[in-house]
């Protein structure tokens, strides 16, 4: 069955060009306009930012792991975790998303590429040197004693910390630029994915019948345009302060450093939901073709993660609970935060009712998707523990919140990038990626995982709180911190058997042909990897599984959907 | 593919279960502990928000059994068995009413959880304050706590002192928090939950501290290098003790002949730019208020102790103990430091 | 699916891709328009010293000005669509001279703040959000006439033909953005903050 070819794989023969120099090669990649190619360019800098800030975490880790420890100074900690959560946030999660959104939504809805194939190039390198002009920092910026200095005023970058009189030097103009040009580089991508979705569906793909992966993407990509807008404008806000005099965030001249607080979690929050909802996306095409089951709910699973988007603009203050809000303003955001939890338990539930009664196969991309569930459902709950704002007040900038940010951002967003990896990169390779390491990488990653994150739970009930680059021997800390660290270390041997799994399958991984897992969506369709054309004929579906019609012609799907 | 589910929610849940215990029992016992547990309540804002953190986490328990539940259960009854490969399972496509019900049941729990904590919110942040309390000023500064007592007419730093309250005697603190420099983060959570200090934005929080002892604390919004080492130390005092601590500190800096030269150096150095000690040409307030420096047992926001070989350390060069702290190393000789910790060391 | 001829209509329409994008982008212009306002009338009354709004003139003729040229951008869009070039060209001069009216009124009200009320960026907190905001918006009238220009060239070498309308009402959706802007911007500014 899986290899049974499927009409659209078309006739037409394709003629590889024959390799040429690495210069061609080289060339062929830097001036490439397809939508797989700046896919494929998105996905490697993200995972290559992602081994930098891992083993920025890594460094983190090691001055935490034993009290009042010196091999870090205190100067070189503020720049690595300002460096790690940015560059998580904005060269790793950002970017990542719009890879596997390049590469799969055009073939999912049956295009042949983006809407506008050259501002994607163009968005992808605006990102791109974004991402090397914050790193650039390392050694370019003016600090002391004429050493480079990276940002070091944490992701959110506090005012009127960041203003020249406490942060003198260059390092958060770096800051500000770099996330200034990436988040152009962001907003061109978004308008194109906006454009590709509404307006290059094949025949027959009507917006109820799009895969819920491109559905999701499409909120994620209107999300994007009204959320990186604000911090293009306040960071706009803080370089007019720190070079053309204003006084935005400038307490002495009866500005507002609160008021940077609400604009950066204006932005902030949003910004969170924006990088989940492409791995929900992921688990929605996951979770059934290994259930073997249709989704459970299409309609509501739309409806929800419509209704996720809105509500998600009308709750960054649940970050400000200590900041001293009048109590009605405070309990109007503890409701809206937890409506947020209504919509995600409905895909919550979905997801749990489409395994039911299904034929649930453990291959690698699922075992990291019932990691998701699991890890997001604990994560979830912990968000509610913090909307619960007396609670807050204790627990706001603790390691508690530091955990629970974690669970959502490495228990589910990173799963969820495993996953997408494992399930597409046949697709995109024509190779499987070895389920032997695939098995072993899932296992040591959520062992190092729990390891260290369930217990930063616990250092927080403690009061320990974050961004500090040292604690007193005496606070009943240690040991605790001894076991994040160590479960930090096993979480990175994980990473490296997926590194190495990447390398490894990429030459001796067995052939993928063109369905490997039995599924339903066209990226199926095509070969592995899909010509530049995509489709040789235009495809016309009517269903939301064009393939599982193709392949159960006597039970097609388009005879039960509403 | 058949393997079993592998993945145990159920041991991680036990394991979980274990970690709760362990870190809530810890605050079983009464009163102040080197670790500063949240689960280990010793004033009535604290207090209040210790008993509401375990309704909130009944139902959140109870939410995560039952989803987690059910995600098992899901995971080995509907396995893929042998012979299955070929065949394809019911296709379902939904179903309004089930849809219905996984969403009326949390909007229900939304609906309680959110009444309940708006009640606590109210109650903690809206109370209204009694005559008897007693104000404290909360001045941040980068690296260190400024405490001054606009009734008693008191300046202090890093070691707040106030006092206990009991059914007879309830007395409330009020902390008006205010930032000099950068936003803090004001946490002492014994004592209750923290509130910031921003800028250009009073802000307001209260104690009634229900056991006496030394609470510790610290800076929990990071504003700069030594965001580490921006601690806080809280004394609950009975009120005898209060009474005795108020009185010593009203007076004015103590002199003494016998160290007539360091106070020379201390009022010919820059240090009199920076710091005041009350009765003398001392008036500067970048830096912590030093007339009595002795009745504080540690330095620098607790960054070392405050005895006469770490103070000589401190003066010989901040970057000692605290790399980014804002005074500067003065470059002084051996015998002027000496002299310098001599004159300090008397301002009881 | 070719094998399975399922649509037999030629019905499939997608919207406009043109459109669906410059849509996307005003939206998102929308998201840092919302940030300069919210900043300006967070800090109405909250000055500390210094020139206030009351010193502001209300630019009734430039703000004229600049509504119209959203008809006449209209008009023009109107004539392209029906192939009338030479009245396209006119309308659309004319736009752009509309457009250089409201940049100069406005270059010539900061002249007079800066020189003769001796308001700044960096004076006070009116200086610093009135100059963001509005100086915001001219940029996007700026960046707005070099797109009109550019256009404006191509039809005078002949180059804009009927079945160019498309494009250019794309472009001209922005115009007309900048322009609804500028209501905003306008009561905010000059109606209730003064
Ligand atoms: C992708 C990332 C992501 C996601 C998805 C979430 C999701 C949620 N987050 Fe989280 N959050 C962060 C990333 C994320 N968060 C980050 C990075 C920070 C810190 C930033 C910083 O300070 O640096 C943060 C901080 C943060 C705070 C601020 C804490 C503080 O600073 O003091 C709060 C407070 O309300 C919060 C709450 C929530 C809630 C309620 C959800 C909800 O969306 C969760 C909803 C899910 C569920 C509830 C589980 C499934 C639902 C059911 C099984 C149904 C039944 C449930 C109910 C009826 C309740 N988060
Ligand atoms: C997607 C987002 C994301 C991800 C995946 C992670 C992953 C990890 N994070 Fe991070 N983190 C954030 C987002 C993220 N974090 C954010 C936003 C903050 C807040 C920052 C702020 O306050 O400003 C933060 C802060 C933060 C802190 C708090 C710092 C502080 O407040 O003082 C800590 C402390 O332990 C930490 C640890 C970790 C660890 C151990 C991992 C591990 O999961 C990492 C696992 C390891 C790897 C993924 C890579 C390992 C690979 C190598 C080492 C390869 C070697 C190198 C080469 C081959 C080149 N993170
Ligand atoms: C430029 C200002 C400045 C000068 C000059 C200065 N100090 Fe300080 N001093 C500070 C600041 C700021 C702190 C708080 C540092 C911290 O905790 O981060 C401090 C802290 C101290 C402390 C600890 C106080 C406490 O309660 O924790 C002592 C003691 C002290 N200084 C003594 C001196 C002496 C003696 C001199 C002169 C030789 C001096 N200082 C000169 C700014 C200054
Ligand atoms: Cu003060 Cu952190
Ligand atoms: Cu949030």
């Amino acid at each position: 069955m899986a290899d049974q070819p499927v009409p659209i794989a078309g006739p037409l023969e394709v003629a590889y060009p024959t390799r040429g120099t690495f210069l061609e090669w080289l060339h062929s990649w830097v001036t490439t306009v397809d939508h797989k190619k700046i896919g494929i360019m998105y996905i490697v800098y993200s995972l290559f930012f992602m081994m930098v800030a891992g083993a920025e975490a890594m460094l983190i880790r090691i001055q935490l792991a034993i009290p009042n420890n010196h091999a870090i100074s205190p100067e070189m900690y503020n720049e690595l975790f300002t460096m790690h959560g940015t560059t998580m946030v904005f060269l790793v999660g950002m970017p990542i998303l719009f890879g596997l959104a390049n590469y799969i939504v055009p073939l999912q809805i049956g295009a042949r590429d983006m809407a506008f194939p050259r501002l994607n190039a163009f968005s992808f390198w605006l990102t791109a040197f974004g991402g090397f002009l914050l790193y650039y920092s390392f050694i370019g910026g003016f600090g002391l004693y004429g050493m480079g200095n990276a940002p070091d005023a944490g992701w959110f970058a506090y005012a009127p910390l960041t203003l020249r009189s406490f942060s003198p030097g260059h390092s958060i103009d770096y800051w500000a630029a770099a996330l200034i040009l990436s988040g152009f580089g962001t907003l061109g991508t978004a308008i194109n994915i906006i454009a590709t979705t509404l307006s290059m569906r094949c025949r027959g793909m009507t917006l109820m019948r799009m895969p819920l992966f491109t559905w999701l993407l499409l909120v994620v990509s209107g999300l994007t345009l009204v959320t990186i807008t604000p911090l293009t404008a306040a960071q706009v806000m803080l370089l007019l302060d720190r070079y053309a005099g204003a006084h935005f965030f400038d307490a002495q001249a009866g500005g507002s450093p609160l008021l940077w607080i609400h604009f950066f979690w204006v932005f902030g929050h949003p910004e969170v939901y924006v990088l989940v909802l492409p791995a929900f996306a992921v688990a929605n095409e996951v979770i059934p073709v290994f259930s073997r089951k249709a989704i459970f709910g299409y309609p509501a699973m739309v409806a929800a993660s419509v209704g996720i988007g809105f509500t998600s603009l009308a709750v960054w203050a649940h970050h400000m609970f200590t900041v001293g809000m009048s109590a009605a303003g405070n309990s109007f955001f503890v409701l809206s935060t937890m409506v947020v939890g209504i919509f995600t338990g409905i895909k919550m539930f979905n997801w749990l009712a489409t395994m039911w009664g299904g034929s649930i196969r453990f291959a690698t991309p699922m075992l990291f998707c019932i990691g998701f569930l699991f890890q997001f459902l604990i994560a979830g709950l912990t968000g509610i523990m913090l909307a619960a704002a007396p609670w807050d007040w204790q627990l706001h900038n603790s390691y508690f919140l530091i955990a629970h940010f974690h669970y959502v951002l490495v228990g589910a967003i990173v799963m969820c990038i495993f996953a997408a990896v494992y399930y597409w990169y046949p697709k995109a390779m024509g190779r499987r990626l070895s389920e032997t390491l695939g098995k072993w990488h899932f296992w040591v990653f959520v062992i190092g995982f729990h390891m260290t994150f369930d217990t930063m739970h616990f250092v927080g009930f403690l009061g320990m709180p974050r961004s500090i680059y040292t604690y007193e021997a005496d606070r009943g800390w240690n040991t605790l911190n001894m076991v994040i660290s160590i479960g930090a270390f096993i979480q990175t041997i994980g990473v490296l058997i997926f590194a190495w799994n990447l390398v490894y399958s990429y030459f001796y991984g067995e052939e993928a042909g063109s369905d490997p897992w039995d599924a339903w969506t066209l990226e199926w369709a095509t070969p592995s990897p899909p010509p530049v054309y995509n489709f040789a004929t235009e495809p016309e579906v009517r269903s939301r599984r064009p393939l599982w019609d193709i392949k159960h012609p006597q039970d097609p799907d388009w005879k039960y959907e509403p | 593919m058949q393997q079993q589910p592998g993945y145990s929610p159920i041991r991680y849940m036990l394991a979980l279960a274990f970690f709760w215990l362990m870190a809530i029992t810890r605050g079983y016992c009464d009163g102040p502990q080197a670790t500063p547990s949240i689960f280990a309540p010793a004033s009535t804002p604290a207090h209040e928000i210790y008993s509401f953190s375990f309704f909130v986490l009944a139902i959140t328990g109870a939410i995560f059994v039952s989803v987690a539940s059910l995600l098992v259960y899901v995971m080995i009854k509907y396995r893929a068995r042998a012979g299955e490969e070929e065949s394809e399972p019911p296709q379902v496509y939904g179903s309004v009413q089930v849809e219905l019900a996984w969403t009326i049941i949390p909007v229900l729990i939304v609906a309680v959880l959110f009444l309940t904590t708006a009640r606590i919110i109210f109650a903690i942040q809206d109370a209204p304050e009694p005559k008897s309390a007693l104000n404290v000023t909360v001045i941040g500064h980068q690296f260190w706590w400024e405490f001054r007592y606009p009734q008693l007419g008191i300046v202090t730093a890093n070691e707040l002192h106030i006092p206990v309250s009991s059914k007879q005697h309830p007395q409330a603190t009020y902390l008006r928090l205010l930032s000099a420099d950068v936003d803090h983060s004001f946490w002492v959570p014994q004592l209750g939950g923290k509130t910031d200090l921003i800028p250009n934005h009073p802000n307001e929080m209260w104690y009634q501290p229900t056991a006496t002892g030394m609470y510790v604390g610290q800076c929990a919004q990071f504003c700069g290098v030594e965001h580490a080492k921006m601690l806080i130390r809280v004394y609950v005092d009975t009120p005898e003790q209060f009474q005795a601590w108020v009185a010593n500190q009203q007076k004015a800096g103590v002199e003494d002949p016998k160290v007539a030269a360091g106070r020379h150096l201390f009022e010919t150095e820059a240090c009199m730019n920076c710091h005041t000690v009350r009765g003398t040409a001392a008036k500067g307030t970048f830096g912590p208020d030093l007339t009595h420096l002795m009745s504080r047992s540690t330095i620098a926001a607790g960054a070392a102790l405050n005895t006469p070989e770490d103070l000589h350390k401190w003066i010989e060069n901040p970057a000692n103990f605290k790399d980014g702290a804002l005074m500067p190393a003065m470059q002084l000789s051996d015998q002027q430091i000496d002299d310098l910790v001599a004159y300090l060391t008397t301002l009881h | 699916m070719s094998t399975v001829p399922l649509f037999t209509d030629e019905s499939w329409q997608m919207p406009s891709k043109g459109k669906v994008a410059m849509l996307s982008l005003i939206i998102g212009e929308c998201g840092i328009f919302g940030i300069f306002l919210a900043a300006y009338i967070f800090y109405l009354g909250h000055n500390l010293s210094g020139p206030t709004p009351s010193i502001l003139d209300v630019p009734v003729f430039n703000t004229v000005c600049l509504l119209s040229s959203s008809l006449t951008i209209w008009l023009a869009e109107r004539a392209i669509e029906r192939g009338e070039i030479r009245k396209f060209g006119a309308l659309w001069g004319l736009t752009i001279l509309l457009g250089l009216e409201f940049i100069t009124g406005t270059a010539l009200e900061w002249y007079a703040l800066i020189y003769r009320d001796g308001l700044t960026i960096s004076t006070n907190l009116f200086g610093t959000t009135f100059y963001s905001l509005v100086g915001l918006h001219a940029t996007h009238v700026v960046v707005g006439l070099v797109g009109l220009t550019t256009i404006m060239i191509f039809t005078l070498l002949g180059k804009v033909r009927q079945e160019h309308a498309h494009r250019v009402q794309v472009f001209a959706l922005y115009w007309h953005f900048v322009d609804a802007v500028w209501v905003v911007v306008f009561t905010v500014v000059y109606l209730v903050g003064r």
